[in-house]
């Protein structure tokens, strides 16, 4: 098979600027999200992913204009998620130049809404996030939480994984609220159980320390993608670098 | 300076086309996106995009009765087609119950199978997402400048299978062999996204800009 293993890194955007303190070399703004996405598709990334964290609803409109301004310059995927609560959300997103809308709490809230947004515009650009936890509430022993890890919801993840699947979302995201933050690695059991779980592409994300981790979330997790964003933020490691590094584990990937 | 029609029928990934083919165009040639009669009959080039169900592009090109113009443009001028504007070319598509396409190559359009495993026994997961290898099956110029094997970005759950084998200008494995392109005297049609395939997506609309047929 020749379909590469993706590597997506991920951006969280407040008031339209880059935050979580990205370092490149010689960048000039650090918060500028096309300078940033400039240098993350040099790098060689996938795809780009952009969170948008802002809080206040009076600069939501701000987060179009950057997808606007990203995707006039960086001819890549780009996936942006955060705050997406309806359908005219996601057309307003799209016609920006979005390629694929990330929905979590407002499937959580309405899981309706997933089927009517991949019926409107066709499952490759509905995905799902999924933020999950380990608990002894739900019988896989993974719940759903809402709000960055604050709620929890009583659904059992691996079973929200397959409902979402069946409702028409096309790639579900994997974050575990565990790890999230940790760098100590993706949960691979979480992230296997919801990929075998599923006949469509999964995602891992949530506590990759080292380019190591990366690979494993592949050949382990079984992920068909893998998102991290301090380990490339903070100059650590490029994507080049990641990339390298998993063709040495036989991994196919674009270079 | 030529026009290059990019058109319009409320496809998704409308937009995105339209800003890679701008940056690339330079001042040579104006990017315009219509579904107007006039405007696309005298473009010079045109660009025919598409993403998400089949059952549904069919039905708005009906409505706004774009079938028989790019019907009639398809014989004159250069075409790109991208995913649906290649899947729609066909006789017939499988999705959506069986939907009737434009009939202008002959061939049909199939779903992947549920549960195909890779050479690792790894499940193929669809859609068939991401970056694929792109194997050139004839010469053509929209080659110029970009690697045989080439990866371009996909994002589909159903490909082509022409009849005819000359119709085939590329083919990419995922599980199957399938069509990644099919080219006909002036229609270059692809099931990956140029306008989301850095380099050599943005070479192969550059090529498309310049192309005399």
């Amino acid at each position: 098979m020749s379909l590469a293993k993706r590597i997506i890194p991920c951006l969280d955007v407040d008031g339209g600027r880059v935050v979580k303190g990205v370092c490149f070399v010689n960048i000039q703004d650090a918060g500028d999200p096309v300078e940033i996405a400039r240098r993350y598709d040099e790098q060689g990334a996938d795809e780009i992913t952009f969170l948008d964290i802002t809080a206040s609803s009076d600069e939501r409109n701000t987060m179009i204009d950057v997808v606007e301004a990203v995707a006039s310059q960086v001819f890549i995927p780009l996936t942006v998620g955060g705050g997406i609560r309806n359908l005219d959300d996601i057309r307003a997103m799209l016609n920006a130049g979005a390629d694929k809308i990330s929905i979590n709490t407002a499937a959580v809230k309405n899981p309706d809404f997933i089927d009517a947004a991949s019926a409107k515009f066709g499952s490759q650009c509905i995905v799902v996030a999924i933020d999950a936890k380990q608990s002894h509430n739900t019988a896989s022993g993974w719940e759903v939480f809402t709000h960055g890890g604050r709620n929890p919801t009583g659904i059992d993840a691996i079973e929200w994984a397959r409902q979402m699947a069946d409702r028409g979302a096309g790639e579900i995201l994997l974050t575990s609220m565990d790890r999230d933050g940790t760098r100590k690695g993706f949960d691979l059991e979480l992230t296997r159980a919801v990929s075998e779980a599923v006949n469509i592409p999964v995602i891992a994300s949530g506590g990759v320390g080292t380019l190591e981790h990366l690979a494993d979330g592949i050949l382990k997790g079984k992920a068909d993608a893998v998102l991290a964003a301090s380990i490339f933020h903070f100059g650590e490691h490029t994507v080049q670098e990641a990339k390298t590094l998993m063709k040495r584990f036989n991994i196919e990937v674009r270079l | 300076m030529s026009t290059v029609v990019v058109i319009d029928y409320g496809t998704s990934n409308l937009r995105s086309v339209a800003k890679a083919l701008v940056f690339v165009a330079g001042n040579k040639h104006k990017i315009i996106i219509s579904d107007q009669t006039e405007q696309i009959r005298s473009a010079d080039r045109v660009v025919f995009p598409g993403q998400g169900a089949i059952g549904q592009c069919m039905q708005s090109l009906k409505e706004k009765n774009l079938d028989e113009l790019i019907k009639e443009s398809i014989r004159t001028k250069p075409f790109l087609g991208i995913c649906l504007g290649l899947q729609s070319l066909m006789d017939e598509s499988d999705e959506d119950g069986g939907t009737k396409g434009l009939g202008i190559i002959p061939g049909r359009v199939l779903r992947f199978k549920n549960n195909i495993k890779d050479e690792n026994g790894d499940t193929c997961k669809i859609p068939h997402m991401g970056w694929n290898q792109v194997n050139q099956s004839k010469p053509h110029t929209l080659w110029k400048d970009i690697d045989d094997g080439a990866r371009f970005y996909f994002v589909h759950s159903y490909y082509v299978e022409p009849t005819n084998e000359s119709d085939i200008a590329a083919t990419t494995d995922y599980a199957v062999n399938f069509t990644s392109v099919s080219a006909h005297d002036n229609i270059f049609a692809t099931q990956f996204h140029p306008e989301k395939s850095q380099k050599a997506g943005l070479t192969l609309l550059k090529n498309f800009l310049v192309w005399k047929i």
